[in-house]
């Protein structure tokens, strides 16, 4: 395990920083089920982090406690150094924590260009009757944060489809456009729920490259949720393994590799 | 000119503008739609209420008189002071922020998720509740409303028409106005949409509730600026309907009429309001001249509802309205 605070270098020469975000002690439950028992782990500033297990291992559950769509009845959130009180969703988001969602969810009646502007609502400070009067402050505004907007949609190679509206997009590019959005709040920590699920080959390699140009262009903090364990192994620089909601594992990839509590969980062994 | 086409000239001209006036109402309902999916019931009590607030402001009269002299034993009504319709329809404004901040903190905030028809049937409540506020506040009885609007026949198209067709033409200024007010709403209301970052975030909440709070808006702000939107199209539909037809229960009756113009525009376009309203406005006056005559009159009663009616049944997404897709 790596307990470096300060951080750490990289095999392949990235720095990575701080912790950024730390959970501690995180219990999430619906009624009855424990969806996340009892789980600590930190996000290193400039890494990418998965967060690994099979299904309905609690994934999912855990980006929506870190993105504030669920809060968990135990444990508590550290974000940049001090405890984060009961937030909602949306003032998670103006913190500077963007995510994406497993079943994407864009806003279909728009163009890209506008829902990747939407991620920019954020940095809009004029208010109405500047913008009414538009010459000005709020031109200066919106010419600015168009220019921010269309060095990502060159960087993801969605420029061809900017005035495309959104709900005519086959699913691969809809995940492209969702990421667009969410990088263009500049977040200090992109959440990624499965940033791969439902694509093929192809299209996978295309969004793994994305992901790590972004990490590496931008140096954005990535969590991401996966369970298709080979194309997180080359991704990430550390992997939280999950199962039933506890945590089974936790470290590099090699590490985790090896780990005999995650093969089993991965293979299926018999308890008899 | 034959002298019939000069005529249907004129009830169309007069159509027009009746329609501009139910376009007025259904915007309202349009904007709450589409940001929220609440179809709001209370749009027309909230033009009433609009109404009578801004009557009651320019009068000074003192709200809940009614109910302060019967506690108190007191006989007050008035402040003894007029204010200015200006700053009355400032004030007025400044309510209707206040009623859409309290609709949003003490109805909508309590029932997110709920399904459409319980939501309808809570504004169907906030109807009645707005309406015996309204009374309670401002008295029950019928009040003109002048805010400066010009009213009576526009002398000019009169002396124009007459030298053309040799019969002049009964255009009501007020209607005139109400049409140029109208247009002015409706492209500020599209501008603000499409162009401002609240607009903007409006429209990201109409589209996907989970993805705007993710980018972060805060969906209650955006409710109760919509709800506050819908408050100033209600108080301009309030002036123009007050002014020309007294400030009244009956005013609230305007959004049934509002019905027929949604349900051929579809509930979810603007510009169809806008369309809708001027064929309902139109068609309604135009089958009174010629076909009412023959069955008796008083066609205008029910025309509207049997050409949504109509509508409906071939295309029930409305003119402009989204098409209603289910997969399975």
């Amino acid at each position: 395990m790596l307990d470096n605070s300060e951080g750490y270098v990289t095999e392949d020469g990235r720095k990575i920083g701080g912790v950024v975000m730390e959970m501690k002690n995180i219990t999430l439950r619906f009624g009855g089920v424990v969806a996340i028992k009892d789980i600590s782990f930190d996000i290193r500033e400039g890494e990418i982090r998965a967060i690994i297990g099979p299904n309905g291992a609690g994934k999912s559950s855990m980006l929506n406690v870190i993105s504030g769509f669920y809060v968990p009845q135990e444990g508590e959130v550290w974000f940049h150094g001090s405890k984060r009180p009961q937030m909602r969703p949306f003032e998670v988001a103006q913190q500077g924590i963007a995510r994406t969602f497993q079943n994407i969810a864009l806003f279909e009646g728009m163009s890209v260009l506008d829902n990747v502007m939407t991620g920019r609502l954020g940095y809009m400070k004029t208010n109405i009757f500047q913008q009414a009067w538009w010459k000005g402050k709020a031109e200066a505004e919106e010419t600015e944060n168009r220019e921010a907007v269309e060095k990502i949609i060159d960087f993801l190679e969605i420029q061809h489809i900017r005035k495309t509206p959104v709900s005519r997009l086959p699913y691969g590019l809809k995940k492209r456009v969702e990421l667009a959005r969410a990088l263009a709040a500049e977040p200090k920590l992109l959440l990624l729920d499965e940033p791969m699920a439902g694509m093929n080959v192809e299209e996978k390699e295309d969004m793994s490259r994305f992901i790590l140009d972004v990490n590496d262009e931008f140096g954005t903090t990535i969590a991401l949720i996966e369970h298709d364990m080979g194309v997180v192994m080359d991704l990430s620089d550390r992997v939280v393994v999950m199962d039933y909601g506890k945590k089974i594992g936790d470290g590099t990839p090699d590490e985790v590799r090896n780990n005999q509590e995650v093969i089993d969980a991965y293979l299926g062994v018999s308890h008899d | 000119m034959p002298e019939q086409l000069v005529f249907a000239m004129e009830v169309i001209l007069n159509g027009l503008m009746a329609g501009v006036l139910y376009a007025l109402v259904a915007l309202g309902f349009v904007l709450i739609y589409k940001a929220s999916g609440i179809f709001n019931y209370a749009q027309g009590v909230m033009a009433l209420f609009a109404a009578m607030t801004l009557v009651g402001i320019m009068n000074g009269q003192v709200p809940f008189a009614h109910l302060i002299n019967a506690i108190f034993g007191t006989h007050i009504h008035y402040f003894g002071w007029n204010v200015p319709a200006l700053l009355a329809i400032i004030l007025t404004m400044g309510v209707m922020v206040l009623l859409a901040w309290c609709v949003q903190r003490f109805v909508m905030r309590h029932l997110v998720g709920q399904e459409p028809i319980i939501l309808f049937m809570a504004t169907i409540g906030l109807a009645y509740f707005l309406e015996g506020v309204a009374d309670l506040m401002w008295g029950s009885e019928i009040k003109t409303l002048d805010v400066g609007l010009p009213q009576g026949i526009n002398l000019w198209i009169d002396e124009t028409t007459f030298n053309i067709f040799d019969y002049g033409f009964f255009i009501d200024n007020l209607d005139i106005v109400a049409t140029i007010i109208a247009a002015l709403l409706v492209a500020a209301l599209v501008a603000f949409s499409q162009y401002t970052k609240q607009g903007r975030a409006m429209r990201a909440v109409a589209d996907d509730h989970q993805a705007a709070l993710s980018v972060g808006i805060s969906l209650n702000f955006i409710w109760v600026m919509v709800w506050s939107v819908a408050g100033f199209v209600a108080l301009v539909a309030g002036i123009m309907w007050g002014t020309k037809s007294g400030v009244q229960f009956s005013l609230s009756l305007i959004a049934l009429k509002a019905l027929p113009v949604l349900m051929l525009g579809g509930f979810t376009s603007i510009p169809g309001a806008i369309v809708g309203g001027l064929i309902i406005g139109v068609g309604e006056k135009l089958f009174e001249f010629a076909i009412g005559p023959l069955v008796g009159g008083a066609t205008e009663n029910w025309f509207a509802y049997v050409l949504a009616l109509i509508f409906l049944v071939f295309r029930p997404q409305g003119l402009f309205g989204e098409k209603i897709i289910e997969r399975v």
